[in-house]
This record gives C-alpha cells, sequence and structure tokens, in this order.
C-alpha cells in the first residue's frame, strides 16, 4: 500500500521494556541512524540498577529515548511522540509521561494475563478504551518475530529475543530511515554467530516490510537534516568524549595517562574505555577500592605521568583524604565524579548535580581544588583536557564533574582537530634552582605553581609530604607565620587561575532582558531550550553558564549584578545558588528540580515565564 | 671501598644489579653512606628502635649501586613513616596505611625507580590492610618494610593491631580484648612472594634480609621487630638474648635447629601434619623438618609462621619464611602497554578520537 510521507521537525520516541529485552541497544541503532541522516539528536538512557530485574515488573523497565530534529536541539526532550512498549509494565511506567495524541506500538503477546495482573491492570489497556487518546498500534510483535526467524533453528525464546530488531524494523520505515547502518552493525557484532545474526537481520527487515505492507500506517514521516556547523561528525557519549579528553591532555603534555578507577556506576565505562586503548599510551588500574584508585594515580603522578581517577559520588567522598594530600603535595591529577542521585546509593543510574559542595568543599584543612563541569557529553572533552592543563600548570588536583546523564547520553559532535590543540608543558624541572646548587621544590613561579622536579632526575632528590612544609624548600615546618604564608599561597595560586580562563558568555539576544538564567553542568540543554521557547512567547531573556566553577570566571559578579533578577536551575537544593549569593551578594534564586533526571523544558518553561513576568514561582 | 674503574667494571657486569631491580639505572661512581644522609635532624625518641634501621638501611644503600636520584622511599603514618626525610633520595610521606597504593602507581609507570614502602604496624595493619594484602598478592615490584612495635608510638601509646590480648593502655585500661594479627601470616595468606621477619638489633641479619628482599623481583614485605622504648619498651626482649630459646632462626635448606645448645628443633607432628617445637634428642636431627622458601607451597612457610607467638612472644621464627617467583603486576602491566612514537602519537589519537561512524554536514 501507498502511504503519505509527512515532513516533520522534531521527533521524541522512548524505546521501553523488560531489562532483558535490549531497548538501549534498539535506542543507540536508532541514534546511529539519525546521525547518518545528518538529524541532531540528543539521548537518554533511563535504566534500572538491577542487572537484571524482576521479568515484567516495573522496577525492570528499561528505557530510551531519543530526540532528533532537523534544527539544533539540546535536550532529550520532554513528552514522547511515540513510545514503543514491549510489556504491560513499560506502558504503565511510561505511560504517564506520553502526550495526548501520541503514539503507542505495543508487542500485544506479551499482555497476557498473568504480566497484566503482575502491575495491577485488571483489564487489557490496549483492548478497553484506557487508551482513547493516543494513537495505538497493537501487534503481535513477538510473534511476527519467531515466524520471521523460523528459518534459522532457534528456540522460541531465542527467536524472540530478535524482537528489538523488529520493533527497530518498524520504525525505521515509520520515520524513513534506510537499514543498511544497522544490518552492517549487526554483520560485525554477530560475526561469530551466524545464525543470531540472520536472525536479527530477518526481524529488522520483516519489522520494516511490516510497516510497508500493513494498513495500520497511514502516514510516514520524514525528519530533515539539521543545519549543524559544517564538519565532520561522530555520535559520542559523555564518558566516552571524557576519556579522550584526558588522552588528549596527556598527548598534548607529551606524558603517559595513568588512570586509577574502582568500577562504581555511572563512570565505570570511563575505565572500560581507558582499559581498550593501552597502545595509545594509557595505563589503567583497577584498584582493590576508590582509595587505592586516587593513590596509585597520584603515585604516577609523582613519578611525571597524568594521573587520573575516576569515581562517583560515594568514591568522591573516599578520596577526600587523598585529594588534600595531592592539595599539600601540588601535584597535578584529574578525579572525574560523574554524579549520580545520593546520598548513600541512592540512586545510581540516575542523574544529579548535587557533589558540586563535595567538589568545592569536601575537605579537611584549607584545601582549595580547581573544579570544572560539563555541559553537554560532547562538552566532557573539552572540560576534560582543560582540566588536564590546569593540573599540569598549575600543578594542583582538579575535579571534573559530570553526571550520569551526561555520561551515558549521547549527541552529535564535531570532531576535534587534535593538531590545532594547544600543546601542554608540564615543565618538569632538571637543574637545581636554589643557592648553592640545592633544589627548592616549593619554589613558585609566576603563576605560583612550584617546582616539580621527578624522581630519576639527578641532583634534585628531595622529600614531599603531607605534613606543612617550609615555603621554598618544602622541609617540614610548624611556624605559625610560615603555615599561614602556605595556606594564603595554595589559595593564591587557585584563584590566580581566573586569569588564565575565558569569561562567562551571555546569550541575551535582545539585549533587554531583566532576568537571568545561570547555569552549571548538564542544565546547559534544557536551560537553552527552555530560553528558546520563553523567547519565543514574546518575552527576554539572558542566559549564561558556567564551566568553571573554582575559580569562577572573573566577569560573572558584574554579569550578575546587571540583571533584576537571576534563577539558576540545579538538579539540586541550590548548591551553586549558595555559591553565587555568598560569593557576590546577589539575590540569586534557586529553581530547584532533584527527582534524578534532567530539568524538563516543558515543565520549566512556564515557570520561567512567570519569573520573566514577574510573579514568585517555586 | 672500590676504585672508580672497579666499580665501573661492576656495572658492565649485569649481575651487579639487584635482581628484583635490573631496570633500575646503577650509578656510574661508587656511592658513600654519608650521601644517603639528608640534611633533616633526626626527630625519634632516644633509645628508639628507627636509629638502628635508619643506620643499616643508610649503609645498605650504596652496596647496592643504584643511581641515588632512582630510590624512592614512600611511607604513610606514624614514628617510623618519617623515615623517607633521613635519606638523600626521593620520598614521599603520605597518608595513613595508603603507602602502598602510591608505590603500586609509582611502580608500575616508572620501572627505573628502586621504591621501597616504609610503614607500621598500625599503618600497614589496621588502616592500612587493604592495600597491603593488595600489593603482595598483586606482587608489585615494591620492599615493603613493616615496623613491627606492637603499639601506637605516634599518638601516644593505644594498642595497635599486633598488640597481645589484655594490652593495658590509655585505650584499653581493662586490657585489649583485640586478638593480635601476625604480619607474616597475613601476608603468606595473601600468598606474598617474599615474606621475612628481622630484629632491629640484629644488623647483620637485617641487612641480609633486605638484600635478599631487594633481590626478589616482586613484592617483598620485611617485618622489622622494633623496640619503642617510650610507650612498649621490651616487647621483644625475651628476643634479643644471646642463643634465646625464643628466637628460631630459618636458613634456606637447612633443618630448623634453635636455642643455646642448638638442642630444639621443629618437627611435624605425624598424627595433625601440625609442626612443634621438639628438643633434637628425643626425635632425632634427621627427623626435623628441612626449611624451604623456594617451596611453590606456601603451606609449611605458614605452618612455621604459625609458630610464633603472637601473645607473649615465647617463640618467634626469624628469617625468609618464603621467596618465590611469580610473574610480576608491573612487569605484567607495561607489557599490555605500547607508546605510539611521539610523532605519530597525535595522528594515532586523531584516528581513535574520530572513530569508524562519522559523517559530514
Amino acid at each position: 500500500m501507498t502511504s503519505t510521507l509527512h515532513s516533520l521537525d522534531r521527533v521524541v520516541i522512548r524505546f521501553a521494556g523488560d531489562s532483558g529485552d535490549g531497548m538501549q541497544l534498539t535506542g543507540d541503532r536508532f541514534t546511529a541512524d539519525s546521525a547518518a541522516l545528518g538529524n541532531d539528536f540528543a539521548t537518554l538512557p533511563n535504566f534500572p540498577a538491577e542487572i537484571r530485574a524482576p521479568q515484567g515488573t516495573i522496577a525492570g523497565v528499561s528505557s530510551f529515548q531519543l530526540h532528533f530534529a532537523d534544527t539544533d536541539i539540546r535536550t532529550p526532550g520532554d513528552a514522547p511522540d511515540v513510545l514503543v512498549v514491549m510489556n504491560p509494565a513499560a506502558l504503565k511506567a511510561n505511560l504517564p509521561d506520553l502526550a495526548r495524541g501520541g503514539t503507542i506500538i505495543a508487542d500485544a503477546t506479551d499482555f497476557t494475563k498473568r504480566n497484566l495482573t503482575k502491575v495491577g491492570y485488571e483489564s487489557n489497556p490496549l483492548e478497553d478504551g484506557t487508551l482513547e487518546a493516543y494513537q495505538v498500534h497493537a501487534l503481535d510483535l513477538t510473534g511476527q518475530t519467531v515466524a520471521a526467524v523460523k528459518d534459522f533453528g532457534l528456540g522460541r525464546k531465542e527467536a524472540s529475543r530478535a524482537k528489538n530488531m523488529y520493533a527497530l524494523g518498524l520504525l525505521s520505515w515509520l520515520y524513513s530511515r534506510p537499514l543498511d547502518r544497522t544490518i552492517e552493525f549487526l554483520d560485525a557484532k554477530f560475526d561469530h554467530l551466524p545464525q543470531i545474526r540472520d536472525a536479527n537481520k530477518a526481524a529488522l527487515k520483516a519489522g520494516y516490510d511490516y510497516g510497508e505492507t500493513t494498513e495500520g500506517f497511514a502516514v510516514r514521516f520524514e525528519v530533515k537534516a539539521a543545519p549543524l556547523e559544517t564538519g565532520l561528525y561522530r555520535q559520542i557519549t559523555g564518558n566516552k568524549a571524557l576519556a579522550m579528553g584526558l588522552m588528549t591532555g596527556a598527548a598534548k603534555a607529551g606524558l603517559k595517562l595513568f588512570l586509577g578507577a574502582y568500577p562504581i556506576t555511572p563512570a565505570s565505562d570511563i575505565l572500560h574505555e581507558l582499559s581498550k586503548v593501552k597502545n595509545h599510551g594509557v595505563m589503567t588500574f583497577q584498584a582493590e577500592d576508590e582509595i587505592a584508585a586516587i593513590g596509585a594515580a597520584l603515585g604516577a603522578s609523582y613519578g611525571g605521568n597524568l594521573g587520573v581517577t575516576s569515581t562517583s559520588g560515594p568514591g568522591m567522598a573516599l578520596k577526600s583524604e587523598f585529594i588534600s594530600l595531592a592539595t599539600m603535595l601540588e601535584l597535578p591529577l584529574v578525579i572525574c565524579d560523574v554524579q549520580r542521585a545520593g546520598p548513600s546509593t541512592g540512586m545510581p543510574t540516575k542523574t544529579e548535580q548535587a557533589d558540586l559542595q563535595q567538589a568545592l568543599y569536601g575537605r579537611h584543612g584549607e584545601a582549595p581544588v580547581p573544579v570544572l563541569a560539563a555541559q553537554s557529553p560532547g562538552d566532557c572533552f573539552t572540560t576534560a583536557f582543560e582540566a588536564c592543563r590546569i593540573a599540569l600548570k598549575y600543578r594542583t588536583p582538579v575535579i571534573v564533574l559530570t553526571d550520569g546523564y551526561l555520561a551515558n547520553g549521547a549527541e552529535p559532535w564535531l570532531v576535534p582537530d587534535l593538531e590545532a590543540l594547544p600543546a601542554i608543558d608540564p615543565g618538569f624541572a632538571t637543574e637545581a634552582n636554589g643557592p648553592d646548587d640545592t633544589f627548592l621544590p616549593y619554589l613558585r613561579d609566576a603563576n605560583l605553581a612550584r617546582a616539580l622536579a621527578v624522581p630519576g632526575t639527578p641532583g634534585l632528590e628531595h622529600r614531599i609530604g603531607g605534613i606543612e612544609k617550609a615555603d621554598g624548600t618544602g622541609n617540614i615546618s610548624y611556624a605559625p607565620a610560615n603555615h599561614e604564608l602556605m595556606v594564603n599561597l595554595r589559595q593564591q595560586k587557585v584563584a590566580g587561575i581566573v586569569r588564565d580562563i575565558p569569561d562567562v558568555v551571555v546569550d541575551d539576544p535582545s539585549g533587554r532582558a531583566d532576568t537571568l538564567v545561570v547555569g552549571w553542568g548538564s542544565t546547559w540543554g534544557p536551560i537553552a531550550e527552555t530560553a528558546r521557547r520563553v523567547r519565543l512567547s514574546g518575552r527576554d531573556v539572558a542566559v549564561a553558564h558556567v564551566r568553571h566553577l573554582n575559580p569562577l570566571p572573573g566577569n560573572l559578579g558584574d554579569v550578575l549584578r546587571a540583571y533584576r533578577r537571576v534563577v539558576v536551575p540545579e538538579m539540586n537544593l541550590g548548591q551553586f545558588t549558595s555559591l553565587l549569593r555568598s560569593t557576590y551578594l546577589v539575590d540569586a534564586r534557586v529553581y530547584s528540580r532533584v527527582r534524578g533526571l534532567p530539568i524538563s523544558p516543558a515543565e520549566f518553561e512556564p515557570d520561567l515565564i512567570d519569573i520573566v513576568d514577574g510573579k514568585d514561582v517555586r | 671501598m672500590t676504585t672508580t674503574t672497579e666499580h665501573q667494571a661492576a656495572i658492565e657486569d649485569a649481575a651487579a644489579a639487584p635482581q628484583g631491580l635490573t631496570r633500575v639505572p646503577l650509578s656510574l661512581t661508587p656511592l658513600n653512606r654519608k650521601e644517603f644522609i639528608s640534611d633533616q635532624e633526626v626527630r625519634w625518641c632516644p633509645g628508639c628502635g628507627d636509629y638502628a634501621v635508619l643506620a643499616a638501611f643508610q649503609s645498605l644503600m650504596p652496596q647496592l649501586g643504584l643511581k641515588r636520584e632512582n630510590t624512592v622511599i614512600v611511607s604513610g603514618i606514624g614514628c617510623s613513616s618519617r623515615f623517607p626525610y633521613y635519606l638523600d633520595t626521593y620520598g614521599m610521606h603520605s597518608i595513613h596505611g595508603r603507602a602502598p597504593s602510591i608505590a603500586t602507581g609509582l611502580a608500575m609507570t616508572r620501572p627505573d625507580l628502586a621504591v621501597w614502602v616504609v610503614t607500621g604496624d598500625g599503618d600497614a595493619l589496621s588502616i592500612g590492610g587493604n592495600h597491603l594484602i593488595h600489593a603482595l598478592r598483586r606482587n608489585v615490584n615494591i620492599t615493603i618494610m613493616l615496623f613491627n612495635n606492637r603499639i601506637y608510638g605516634l599518638t601516644k601509646g593505644q594498642y595497635s593491631p599486633t598488640s597481645e590480648e589484655g594490652k593495658v593502655t590509655k585505650s584499653s585500661p581493662n586490657g585489649s580484648i583485640d586478638h593480635p594479627f601476625n604480619p607474616v601470616a597475613l601476608a603468606l595468606g595473601a600468598e606474598a612472594t617474599f615474606v621475612a621477619r628481622t630484629v632491629d638489633s640484629d644488623r647483620k641479619h637485617l641487612t641480609e634480609v633486605l638484600t635478599a628482599a631487594v633481590n626478589h623481583r616482586g613484592a617483598s614485605l620485611v617485618e622489622i621487630y622494633q623496640n619503642c622504648p617510650i610507650f612498649n619498651d621490651g616487647a621483644f626482649d625475651g628476643l634479643k638474648e644471646q642463643n634465646s630459646p625464643a628466637l628460631i632462626p630459618l636458613r634456606d635448606g637447612e633443618p630448623i635447629i634453635f636455642g643455646a645448645q642448638q638442642h630444639l628443633g621443629v618437627a611435624r607432628d605425624h598424627r595433625t601434619g601440625s609442626l612443634e617445637v621438639v628438643t633434637v634428642a628425643d626425635v632425632g636431627e634427621e627427623n626435623l623438618i628441612v626449611h624451604d622458601a623456594r617451596s611453590e607451597d606456601a603451606a609449611q612457610a605458614l605452618a612455621i609462621a604459625q609458630l610464633t607467638d603472637s601473645q607473649a612472644l615465647s617463640s618467634a621464627p626469624i628469617g625468609i619464611f618464603r621467596d618465590v617467583d611469580r610473574p610480576v603486576y608491573d612487569d605484567e602491566a607495561r607489557a599490555q602497554v605500547t607508546v605510539p612514537d611521539a610523532n605519530n602519537r597525535i595522528s594515532e589519537l586523531q584516528r581513535l578520537v574520530t572513530g569508524h561512524d562519522t559523517w559530514t554536514v
């Protein structure tokens, strides 16, 4: 049959099923196809912490949301337009988010009495009128998949596993995208399992053909390519970009990269990524605990390498004592905190921004540490590279904050030209710098960075340690005035980095806004999207996003004071807001959402309109 | 003292480098003890056992023939952890219990360094117990000197993880109820490849054991019984008398015989299989256990370690319990890593960053 082809500017699809249904893979493949067609996109994987949660339960639902568009977009979207559900639990968990009038594609096979009862449905919502407000396509997805792959000699259970590919095939037809790339992917992935490979390919094609032949879908859609900055693009997740940024930092400094890490969600992929690239001079060490992970990284840095450790909030707490030691030793070290919902175990697979104060202040003694935050998956590269630069130039530990949303989310990324990035000079000392050919390890340069001689350098033998040290010589000192001097020097060194970082840029297109939205980290996308919508409503609003959280950009105080109202969206209770208020004595107000999910532009938009209009908003 | 020429010749002879440190460059000129003494005033209490260990160590250093700048001493927290300040090598006085982790990162990335860890019973066995056992089981090429004085000295006298049960201290006025660790047995349990015990006051034995530890490639643990004259004075006196019947010296390949008249020995109880102290005349010398430090099976070394009376130290074997070869963690880690040629490094990284799945806008 023929179907009408409609052009859309943006679509949000959510794939949802049991943890074992392959929803993340399906989403990944659809994303790769969207990327290849030149759409801009943003993704939000959402999965349970349990690896194999009980089947068919709400707790076990895994989903992947993809927003793709013909324009520049920055969030994975609010309400999905299309919801693909593999069982009743997936429907129950995700239906509240679906826009009215939205499309539901459901695998009716799994809507059995038992599965319905398990999640509290008394009757089948696909049949009882519950879903009247939506366009429902209930099909025997499992059955059709099993039929499509019957020639490959798989059992029913194994055959039905290909149903995610059937669903992907159908969606590929619906949104006019070719199957070639996914076929290539399946060829490579199941190269050694020809039966599985062929079954998945057959299911994919069967799903596509179903779309083409069935009477069910009268309309097909296409989303044209987005007008992005020209250049070579790839898809990238935050953790991958972060790993590459660290590698680039080390390479540009001519140093080996050493990662010490202990597995922790959602940071483990950094360890996985860097463990794969040992042919690039990267050494990884899976330590016995979070403390040993940073200890080994510090040992590697002491030996003249670039030491890095990656973790999430609970691991940060354990590393705290070592970060203070690194501050005292004044050695380069990069600490990456992929934030997750806390405190304690909290919700390990859900995102949050509540480690900011831990990063800024979570140490004993006066222990200033530069802190940076990445704003999008691709930006994790830039931020990691900048952290390496600061760590090496100023001989200091640097904390990089990302979060679960950035770590696992993907976006199109303009591939950076590494040759064009500046070189980093680690500037290791090779000669005596004191009287009588002595070496003074705590003699400082114009940036207050100390002289750093690595073991193996003849004539510069010296001892460093956690005990307070005399200015210059680094020998043990308990002198009161010396301690105060050293406390101040360490603080001034970090504060002085402000001369070496860019001013914050304000986006205020009309120049007439009197409300400024200030963000940090992964709220960048939701803020930009919300501001775009508010501006479309005819209102003026200014936006500024802060990457350097310690020290803060030099112009930030002036920027804040230039606006009547300052609002700070955060996925915490107002940690950055407090910092702005205490640093600049401005009446910044928090817009707080702490649900383990990115801030929703759909929810923020009316609230921001009220704020811009001068109404009180909680 | 050797002449420069002789020393040069020694360098050319590969056997001159301690076998555990074959990748550490040798000094081109002979070194002397004084060159290893830093300008810092030693601040241990008068009579502290640490002085004797420091003196023995400073004498041992030039004998190893290694470049001074390629020696690194990493310590934790405690009295003994001040050690690095007193040696004119590279050194780091770090945080409580964590020195083995720092040493691991350093040894993995720098095979050209001789990496020593100096620690104490509280540092290594209490707050840092986890790092110690993992460094040992991984077999990282480091030498750990564990100063065991059976007390917390720096914090002024609380019971430690090696203090005997019933010990009265400020934090245990009614007597400690903690069962003490036997550090040698702990290390053997972690399958350490080199485990030894020595005593601060026996300089010759201390030097021999440390030399053997350096010659071992992999993790070496040397427990040093060390007297704290202030908070636990005389803890090892029973072992320090000439030919003390409490001291059981281990010599590789020889039957275990000890006591003033060499009348005591160690034999196996054939019914239970456990080791026991016997009178040689009663069982006959041919029935004594022959110590085999090179045995792959750690069972006998562990059984010998269990002869330690961790309570009153009425008996304590000293010497090298175990010295076996096993793949070394940092050697294996480095074998997996290749560093691209400096000229190609960025272009190869660019290929990785670009990936295979790109599109052009």
